[in-house]
């Protein structure tokens, strides 16, 4: 085997590799679904690696239905034994005859992190990229910026282009050329005093700003299921927004009766009881709002997730006169999603949608309304509130 | 990338002893990587050389983890070649390339002497790397996308070709045209019963005449089916009969070429290792191994051998079975006389001290497949002493059950499994399906297909075959009809 044949067989590999890393991403694409309900990546920040299965990266072919055939093994055990090594499975529910396609079948896993998942998002929603609003105050990213020149230096750094005329007029001054003479080029005469390098400065870059008020409401109508899809989405949308503002900051708030400001720790895992007002959670995002983040320098989001089970049509009034008054003039998109749930009368959805008719168009399409009836809804969900790139 | 001085001197010495034993092999070529290439070469077959398609990619992928992880790691790697190729994994210990260039011969000899080899290509070295040249060609030329599609389809059906029959087309244009002529003759002559040849009544009874001519018209209405009769060799049939441009037609002729050269492997997988870990037990504990090796050497060994509940370890079927075998025939213990002794203590003591073991394994490593090793070779008592089961799947608690140790249907569900070598039979039955030119394929049920891939597969056809396909097969004990009509119409439906 001569030499050429490795050289060829590792260019081929690296051209199969690239290949299937696209098809890989086209997979994950496909199955976003599944992907972004993965608890796996709740909680997760950056660039910290998720290890992922890869379904459906194969050569499909006609095969016998193992599960229907059986095999021979070997080792101890008496007849009706189950195999050693198995995990345990919960026994498959109804439908028989749908062996093979579960899920924990795959290929491959692959690991990848927060941010290329969250890209993923956007490509597949198309989600438009966020506007900036508002004055760029402070918060910031340190970014480099080539901003001086100086005459020592790593050679990395060499400014070829300013080197070189520094040459020629030297050599200019000097009598070694002249350039109104025809035909005469400049001799290729470098010296020391010639070099320039270029320097370096790290400047803080003024960004917008923009904060998330997330609001869940944690009454005893909100089951698991729905904690979960909230935290899962609300979860994404965090990360989505995350990649848009560097320096985003959130504001968690969970509301029964009474609405409180916690952590992110907090709230991605509390589970709570009791009754519903929503106005309570409302009324403390804008006391947020006022004490912190004046909405002239601050791009605003506020996200509320409830069941829509609110305690009394009062507090539903009051709800609205909030919004109206000064959460929806104030904000760049009030988000509502209305989980489903067995137990919740979900009718605030319906609320918010009759009040807001005399509103003028451009305020009334800063509210968004979505509602999410189950983990796969949660995309659709997300697109709802993203969509509109404001 | 050759080999050490060392590893040479005794590539030399174990050649030389295993050729004294009586193996015959090609020259074998040694080549020492690192574990990078090996498993790049692995990843593509053995070949060095082969078109680009993604799925070598993620055969990388897997093996490169397996090794990272510490979960497996290849040790050598042989091709069917004249000369062969062999390739050592750089860093082993001289006990262990010792034992694989041993276990290589091994191969090398199965290569040669093995009927089902007889056909292959040995010359596959340089014509992988012939279709290397022509498919990236295509794909400068139309298109990579385009290209991979084509291939994926082609690849997906692989399997199904005929290596065992011929693909030859029955009956010639001239038999036919005799056919129908008398055909004519015979309907003339009834037509026209006051025949001047006074003889004919006798010569030819009208009932005769109402025989043949029934028997005409069978032989070519069976002519005029397409195919004449069913055909196993899909891709064959859809070289022949698909609408291809002509580098389809060469891509699905490079990977059926390939399929032929490669199949032999996968039906004597058992009998080809059992027979490579023959021969490096053999040498290496009668002739190479060091002391200071042994312990080494035992855990290697073993690891190849390794038992699993899930599935039958093919190096230890192979080398157990062979021993078996050769044990039994050193003692006598076979023939009408061995099978009607039922009493325990003369079977234990049974010698006959015939010594034809040694010849009786070579005869088997010339002319036995997987199957047949298996049908004709496995015994009760080996299935006993091996602790042998058959397990089935348990859908109420979700788990694999160990069903069964009668000897019976371990030899029955492991000769299911090596039948048409684990390839479901699936044969083109009609071309012309409905006579709108859909393809009719038919599956001689030996289990129930899987759904999810039967679908993609038939998805893939169509690519190919661009009308309908349909596949007669059977779920749950009906019978039922898959028919892709296209990406959007998908039907299964009972067939009466």
């Amino acid at each position: 085997m001569s030499n050429i044949q490795i050289t060829d067989m590792i260019r081929s590999g690296e051209r199969e590799k690239k290949r299937l890393h696209q098809k890989i991403k086209e997979k994950i694409k496909k199955n976003l679904k599944q992907y972004i309900s993965d608890e796996s990546f709740v909680g997760r920040r950056g660039k910290k690696l998720v290890r992922v299965p890869i379904y459906g990266l194969r050569l499909p072919r006609f095969v016998v239905d193992d599960k229907k055939q059986g095999g021979v093994g070997q080792g101890e055990g008496e007849v009706g034994q189950p195999l050693p090594g198995q995990r345990p499975q919960k026994p498959q529910k109804g439908k028989g005859g749908k062996a093979g396609n579960e899920a924990g079948e795959h290929e491959i896993e692959i690991d990848v992190n927060l941010d290329e998942m969250v890209d993923l998002i956007g490509e597949v929603l198309e989600l438009p990229n966020v506007e900036e609003k508002g004055k760029k105050v402070c918060i910031s990213t340190k970014k480099i910026r080539w901003t001086n020149l100086r005459k020592t230096g790593p050679e990395a750094t060499l400014d070829i282009r300013r080197t070189i005329t520094n040459s020629i007029i030297r050599n200019i001054v000097e009598g070694n050329f002249d350039p109104e003479e025809e035909g005469s080029f400049p001799p290729i005469m470098i010296e020391v005093d010639d070099k320039r390098h270029k320097v370096w400065d790290e400047i803080l870059e003024k960004k917008a700003n923009a904060v998330i008020i997330a609001m869940m409401d944690i009454s005893g109508s909100m089951g698991e299921e729905q904690k979960d899809i909230v935290r899962t989405e609300m979860f994404w949308i965090e990360s989505w927004l995350k990649r848009q503002y560097d320096g985003l900051q959130i504001v968690y708030i969970v509301h029964d009766t009474q609405a409180k400001i916690v952590d992110h720790e907090t709230f991605y895992r509390i589970s709570e009881g009791g009754g519903t007002n929503i106005s309570s959670a409302y009324s403390l995002c804008q006391e947020v709002i006022k004490a912190h983040y004046p909405p002239a320098d601050w791009n605003i989001y506020p996200f509320h997730f409830s069941d829509g089970d609110n305690w009394s049509s009062e507090d539903d009034a009051l709800c609205v006169k909030i919004l109206k008054e000064y959460l929806l003039p104030n904000c760049n998109q009030f988000s509502y999603a209305q989980v489903t749930s067995k137990w919740g009368s979900g009718k605030f959805k319906e609320v918010l949608e009759r009040s807001m008719q005399d509103l003028s168009e451009k305020i009334k399409s800063r509210l968004v309304i979505s509602l999410v009836k189950n983990k796969e809804a949660i995309l659709e969900s997300i697109k709802d509130f993203l969509k509109s790139g404001k | 990338m050759d080999l050490t001085p060392e590893l040479m001197e005794w590539q030399e010495k174990i050649k030389k002893v295993a050729r004294d034993e009586g193996l015959d092999f090609f020259e074998t070529i040694f080549y020492l990587l690192p574990y990078s290439y090996l498993t790049e070469i692995a990843s593509h077959g053995g070949f060095p050389v082969r078109y680009p398609h993604w799925h070598f990619g993620l055969e990388h992928e897997k093996l490169k983890r397996s090794y990272e992880w510490g979960m497996g790691k290849i040790y050598e790697l042989v091709i069917n070649n004249d000369p062969c190729h062999a390739y050592l994994l750089e860093n082993n210990s001289t006990m262990e390339q010792k034992l694989v260039i041993a276990h290589v011969y091994g191969h090398c000899d199965f290569f040669k002497n093995n009927i089902y080899f007889a056909s292959t290509n040995r010359r596959m070295m340089d014509d992988m790397a012939n279709h290397a040249s022509r498919v990236d060609s295509y794909i400068r030329r139309y298109g990579a996308a385009d290209v991979e599609r084509f291939i994926d389809a082609c690849l997906s059906i692989q399997d199904h070709i005929s290596p065992l029959e011929s693909t030859a087309i029955t009956t010639t244009p001239a038999e036919e045209l005799e056919t129908e002529e008398e055909l004519v003759r015979i309907i003339k002559r009834k037509a026209n019963p006051e025949n001047p040849n006074y003889m004919d009544i006798f010569l030819n009874s009208p009932e005769y005449l109402d025989f043949r001519k029934k028997q005409l018209e069978e032989k070519l209405s069976k002519e005029q089916k397409f195919p004449p009769k069913p055909l196993k060799d899909i891709l064959y049939f859809l070289l022949l009969h698909a609408p291809l441009k002509k580098w389809q037609e060469d891509i699905l002729y490079i990977i059926r070429k390939e399929r032929y050269y490669f199949i032999p492997q996968g039906f004597t997988k058992i009998l080809n290792e059992g027979w490579a870990s023959y021969w490096h037990f053999k040498l290496m504990t009668e002739q190479f191994l060091e002391s200071s090796e042994f312990v080494n050497f035992g855990m290697d060994h073993s690891g190849t051998l390794a038992k699993s509940p899930y599935q039958l370890n093919p190096y230890y079927l192979g080398f157990t079975l062979l021993h078996d075998v050769e044990e039994r025939w050193n003692r006598g213990q076979f023939g009408p006389e061995w099978e009607d002794c039922s009493t325990m203590f003369e079977r234990n003591s049974w010698d006959k001290k015939l010594g034809l073991g040694r010849e009786k394994i070579f005869e088997i490593r010339s002319i036995e497949n997987d199957y047949s090793f298996v049908d004709k070779y496995l015994t009760e008592d080996y299935c006993d002493k091996h602790k042998m089961f058959k397990y089935n799947f348990d859908p109420q608690s979700g788990q694999w059950v160990l069903s069964d140790r009668s000897f019976e249907s371990i030899k029955n569900q492991l000769l299911e499994q090596l039948a048409n070598f684990g390839i479901p039979h699936i044969v083109v039955q009609d071309g012309n399906y409905k006579n709108r030119g859909e393809l009719y394929l038919l599956h001689h049920h030996e289990g129930d297909l899987r759904q999810d891939y039967a679908w993609d597969t038939l998805e893939n056809i169509a690519y190919i075959w661009r009308r309908p396909v349909h596949l007669e097969t059977m779920v749950d004990g009906k019978a039922k009809l898959y028919s892709f009509i296209d990406g959007d119409t998908k039907e299964l439906t009972d067939i009466s």
